[in-house]
């Protein structure tokens, strides 16, 4: 690594430094790397500092560093995920299809061959792709090497430059202009304008340097830093401990363990409430779009109560329940407590709870019950006694009834269309008569029996479903956000103004420059110099391209 | 109720108007050579009209919030006015830093124009469903479109520099792209006047198709030039349709918002048509020698700047408010939900951009492609992710 | 040792320092790109896989002669953990075949243990009859095993060895052959 001593004021400047660091005299032989020889104006990217990635090549690790250091390369790998966001988004995603059909098929059966291509290639599921969740992580690992190679050697070079900068500097600067002869009183009147404009003023032999909002400078770096945090916030969702994701179905007056809180917490569901828009008088001024539209959901809420186990020590034992917590879970409003939080996200109405049955004869056309029974649903008795001597006892119980095959089966545990086979003993009989009833089912099995069952009525309940949550990321990605908006708030609503003046025999040199908002700088230099015989700059970008 | 509500279309009309005037009085401030006290006068009468209009929209959001009880962002209709009205804002602030009239003559008829699409979606006041009602349907909302209507901004400055610079000597691929741009604009303009007559006309006719083995209908209300897949025509004396649409296009709407795409480009072509016949040449062409006294320096930095002053709007609302509610509303603040695809993209992109720009040196017309670009994904999120790609957001 | 001497050792080390710094900043951020793939990965595995330890629980017995059965009793004993439910078919077809293989097993130190996660108790009762269960039938009323075994597909049986610990999982039916050389995997040694 060699030093480069300029040879204008003699500051030793790293190897790679295309602007002395001091005096800001372009170094002949590093012009190729800003691009500055075919130019008349300099560029002033990173003030001209070496990025040290630029001026060594050697190991691997060197090799990779630099690649990533590169800003070519995080905007190719920006724009290489920004096409593949928006390949995911031709198709619905797997996460977005019906719950109940498989993918395979689904995406031929919908979408055809384009469909079976994208699901072979994966893109139902893109997001969470090795490779689509490698290109955030290389725009990371990206951000964060080509911010400590720009940070480092801007803050140096902010840090040490002077006042006194070279005359080709000066010169090539794109706000320049010479003035042949300048008063005292003139020089005076700049200066106090500047420092009302809240400019820092720098002098060194007559030489001066008026600068502000340097501290906008650091604003990429600092909002490069809130993504890097964010980026650890999401990457630590990985963790089970820091994020919990689940999902619980809890029925009108049912008492449930919350997953994956290990039996601690208990949620009991009191009352699920569907409303819809179109009852009240209020609602009368959304008539016309209801009409259009057809009705429209208003409110889903479950009324809760949250229990704390203090019994359980293992799984599955009585747990010993204490409130914790009363109150409704809605859209938009999840409950929350130690750290967990409840969303109502789903819901099922009118799943049968109970269902009430007559005992009547076969022959009587008007069905008078001579008994009559009320079976519940999750927690049926095995025998019931009935009024006039009639002893009722459940042989089989199918909650989700169906035919399979001939043979009566469940499809699931609940009870969406319960049936039963029902041994029916008469009053002083041994013998039971075999009854199969169910919801628009009655069927005698041997097709003598001398009473039937009836179904009298059924009581029904609503089930709702909660994600349960818990996310200990929330603040760090919140830390991040905010860092973020700071840091892009402070790179581009401030700017970095520098005016430099070049006291010249009787006169004076001045030229500027900003990072951004050149209209900006024009304003408060006009400002600086009015009711003065100064120059105003003139914009050489302008002569430059005609 | 019914009068509040009234009251509030009615300034609307205004607004509408008053942009369309403000227009007309920029267009007259370019034409104006004199730069005296006259023209001075132009460009207050102008500005005063544009802020004039502002007002009246902001009396239409006002008295529509109170007569639906909600912030009216909440379809489509509500979103795009309201997005044009930001874009009205975000001018005047732009205005007021730069003075710059011939930003007023882009800027305003992409308002009005954008005012007039969402016209054309229905605008009776709707219902919220539960994930919506919360404050942040506002707080979001509004930031995001604020944010997206600065970078619009952004974009009225990137075309008037296209415009201006691009060589209008010799046919080229980028005179050819600056036209394929000004057709665009023209297909939106060709579909509010298409669909305006046709509503006008109360025209209605009812097609019986299958979807999903189940027999649907579905009501055209502009002829039908593709109806639906194996459809037939059930209202008498309507014509039937020219062609139908291909199996693979999904949803129950597919083909009838084909049919009015193919419908807005067909009156985009006769407008961009009669525009060259009477022109007589490339319409940007004939645009450029308005630009004359532009100075192309200040337009490319008011894009740029644009870019920064929304970009960390857009970034707060678009993402970091839209993150907070989703945390809420759908207990995940981010779930891959296409339209918040396409605001990553956005904001990627936007991203590119500056680094492109402050790294790489991209000032100019590279800057500028890359603005219209900009605003063509913005564009894509707000409507075409709503009609082609439905979600989570979708309103309409 | 000259000056020049001097200046060459320091920027050596300078040049060092760097390639260290560099070196340990690229190898945390790619093991941490790591960690994220290979958790993706693993995000949809069971939480109990093989050689953990399985989690202790208690349950209501529906048959025999105890009330309750918790799987810590069953210390030093090979244990066969099936979870079913009634209204499974190939849970069904495979408990005959438990059943056959229970005597001889029980014998040997292997206990089978079948948890269902019915919501009645009803219907377990019927079942039991109907099939004659003589191993005992659990029943997981609130899904809580089922949750801390983190279960998808029924049936999911597990092979537990004399130490607690997971030797298989298999989801799915499992055949007469495979049943038995798996419990002969977990079959105490003597």
């Amino acid at each position: 690594m060699n030093k480069v001593t300029c040879d204008a004021c003699g500051h030793i400047n790293p190897e790679g430094t295309v602007l002395c660091a001091s005096c800001g005299k372009p170094i002949d032989k590093n012009q190729h790397i800003d691009g500055n020889e075919n130019s008349n104006l300099l560029n002033m990217r990173y003030d001209g500092t070496a990025r040290r990635s630029q001026t060594y090549n050697k190991t691997i690790v060197d090799k990779v560093w630099n690649f990533f250091s590169s800003v070519k390369v995080g905007v190719t790998l920006i724009v290489i995920t920004l096409v593949a966001s928006a390949v995911g988004t031709i198709l619905p995603q797997e996460m977005y299809i019906p719950p109940n059909v498989q993918p395979s098929v689904h995406y031929k059966d919908q979408y055809g061959l384009i469909g079976q291509i994208y699901y072979q290639l994966g893109f139902h599921n893109l997001y969470s792709s090795w490779w689509y969740m490698t290109l955030l992580a290389l725009i990371g690992i990206s951000i964060v090497i080509a911010s400590i190679d720009r940070v480092v050697p801007l803050y140096r070079a902010l840090k040490n430059q002077r006042a006194r900068r070279h005359e080709s500097f000066l010169q090539r600067q794109r706000y320049f202009s010479k003035t042949e002869v300048v008063t005292e009183e003139d020089k005076a009147k700049v200066l106090a304008s500047l420092k009302k404009l809240r400019y820092n003023i720098t002098e060194e032999n007559g030489h001066l340097m008026a600068e502000k909002g340097r501290f906008s400078r650091w604003g990429p770096y600092v909002n490069h830093v809130g993504l890097i945090i964010f980026l650890i916030g999401a990457l630590l969702r990985f963790l089970p401990f820091m994020y919990i994701d689940d999902f619980v179905w809890v029925r009108e007056g049912e008492t449930k363990a919350i997953p994956q809180t290990n039996g601690e917490y208990f949620i009991e569901n009191k009352d699920f409430i569907l409303e819809t828009y179109g009852d009240s008088e209020e609602d009368q001024r959304f008539a016309e779009a209801l009409e259009r539209q057809g009705p429209v959901a208003k409110n889903f809420q479950t009324d809760a109560i949250i229990y704390k186990n203090d019994g359980a020590e293992v799984v599955g034992s009585e747990p010993d329940l204490k409130v914790l917590k009363e109150g409704s879970i809605q859209v938009n409003h999840p409950i929350k407590f130690d750290g967990f939080a409840l969303y109502q996200s789903s819901y099922q109405l009118n799943e049968f709870e109970s269902m009430s049955f007559k005992i009547h004869e076969v022959n009587d056309e008007e069905e008078l019950a001579l008994a009559s029974f009320t079976v519940d649903l999750t927690n049926p008795a095995y025998e019931y006694e009935l009024d006039n001597g009639f002893r009722v006892k459940i042989d089989q119980y199918f909650p989700d009834y169906y035919l399979d095959d001939g043979e009566p089966r469940s499809e699931t545990k609940y009870p969406r269309n319960p049936a039963f086979v029902f041994f029916v003993y008469p009053p002083n009989q041994e013998e039971p008569e075999v009854s199969f009833a169910g919801i628009g089912r009655n069927i005698d099995a041997s097709g003598q029996n001398q009473y039937k069952i009836g179904l009298q009525g059924f009581d029904v309940r609503d089930v709702t479903g909660l994600s349960v949550r818990r996310d200990y990321t929330l603040p760090i990605l919140g830390l991040g956000g905010i860092i973020f908006m700071i840091g892009v708030v402070q790179g581009m609503y401030w700017y970095h103004r520098r005016v430099w003046i070049h006291p010249k025999e009787n006169g004076w040199w001045i030229a500027a420059h900003t990072n951004k908002n050149w209209f900006g700088l024009k304003k408060d230099i006009e400002k600086a110099i009015q009711n003065t015989n100064i120059t105003m700059v003139k914009d050489q970008q302008d002569n430059n391209e005609k | 109720m019914e009068d509040l509500i009234s009251l509030s279309s009615n300034f609307l009309y205004l607004a509408f108007i008053m942009y369309l005037l403000a227009t007309f009085f920029f267009a007259a401030t370019i034409r104006d050579k004199r730069g005296d006290k006259k023209s001075k006068t132009l460009n207050v009468i102008s500005i005063s009209i544009t802020i004039i209009g502002f007002l009246a929209q902001t009396g239409y959001f006002i008295t529509r919030w109170i007569a639906s009880g909600h912030a009216p962002v909440s379809n489509l209709f509500e979103f795009t006015t309201f997005f044009g009205m930001m874009l009205v804002f975000a001018f005047i602030i732009i205005y007021f830093i730069y003075r710059l009239n011939i930003l007023g003559l882009f800027t305003l008829p992409v308002a009005l124009l954008i005012i007039a699409y969402g016209s054309m979606f229905p605008r009776e006041i709707s219902p919220l469903v539960p994930s919506l009602k919360s404050h942040w349907l506002y707080i979001h909302v509004t930031t995001v479109s604020l944010g997206e209507a600065i970078l619009a901004v952004s974009f009225a400055a990137g075309l008037i520099y296209l415009i201006k610079e691009i060589d209008q000597t010799k046919s080229s691929k980028r005179t050819t792209w600056l036209e394929v741009i000004i057709y665009t604009i023209f297909s939106t303009v060709g579909f509010v006047i298409v669909v305006s007559v046709y509503n006008a006309m109360d025209y209605s006719a009812t097609f019986e198709f299958t979807f999903n083995n189940e027999v649907t209908t579905v009501d055209y209300h502009l002829p039908p030039i593709a109806g639906p897949n194996d459809g037939t025509l059930l209202t008498e004396d309507r014509m039937d349709e020219i062609f139908q649409a291909p199996a693979w296009m999904q949803g129950v709407n597919a083909a009838r918002k084909f049919n009015t795409l193919i419908w807005s480009l067909l009156a985009g072509l006769v407008i961009y048509v009669l525009a060259r016949m009477i022109l007589r040449k490339r319409i940007a062409a004939a645009i450029q020698p308005l630009l004359d006294r532009t100075n192309s320096d200040l337009i490319d930095e008011i894009s740029y700047r644009a870019v920064t002053i929304g970009f960390p709007v857009f970034t707060l609302g678009g993402l970091i408010f839209a993150m907070i509610w989703a945390q809420q509303a759908w207990d995940r603040f981010w779930g891959w939900d296409p339209k918040e695809v396409w605001a990553l993209i956005t904001w990627f992109f936007y991203a590119a951009f500056l680094h492109l720009r402050l790294s790489r040196g991209w000032h100019g017309e590279k800057s500028a492609w890359l603005a219209v670009i900009g605003f063509v994904i913005i564009m894509f999120n707000l409507i075409a992710v709503n009609l082609i790609i439905a979600g989570l957001h979708s309103y309409a | 040792m000259g000056k020049i001497e001097e200046a060459r050792v320091r920027k050596s080390q300078k040049k060092k320092i760097r390639l260290l710094f560099r070196s340990i900043l690229l190898f945390i951020m790619f093991s941490a790109l790591i960690f994220a793939l290979v958790s993706n990965f693993n995000k949809d595995k069971a939480v109990i896989g093989v050689s953990d330890v399985a989690p202790n629980f208690v349950l209501h017995q529906m048959n025999g002669k105890e009330e309750t059965l918790e799987l810590s009793g069953l210390e030093g004993k090979g244990v066969m953990l099936n979870f079913w439910a009634t209204y499974c078919k190939p849970c069904e077809e495979e408990m005959p075949y438990m059943e056959s293989l229970y005597p001889e097993y029980s014998e040997k130190g292997v206990e089978i243990v079948a948890v269902s996660v019915d919501a009645t108790k009803l219907v377990i009762d019927r079942f039991i009859d109907k099939y004659e269960l003589s191993f005992p039938v659990l029943h997981d009323n609130n899904g809580q095993v089922m949750d801390a075994y983190n279960i998808g597909p029924l049936p999911t049986t597990f092979f537990i060895n004399s130490e607690g610990k997971v030797v298989e999982k298999i989801e799915g039916a499992l055949t007469l052959n495979r049943l038995e050389s798996y419990l002969q995997q977990i079959q105490p040694d003597e």
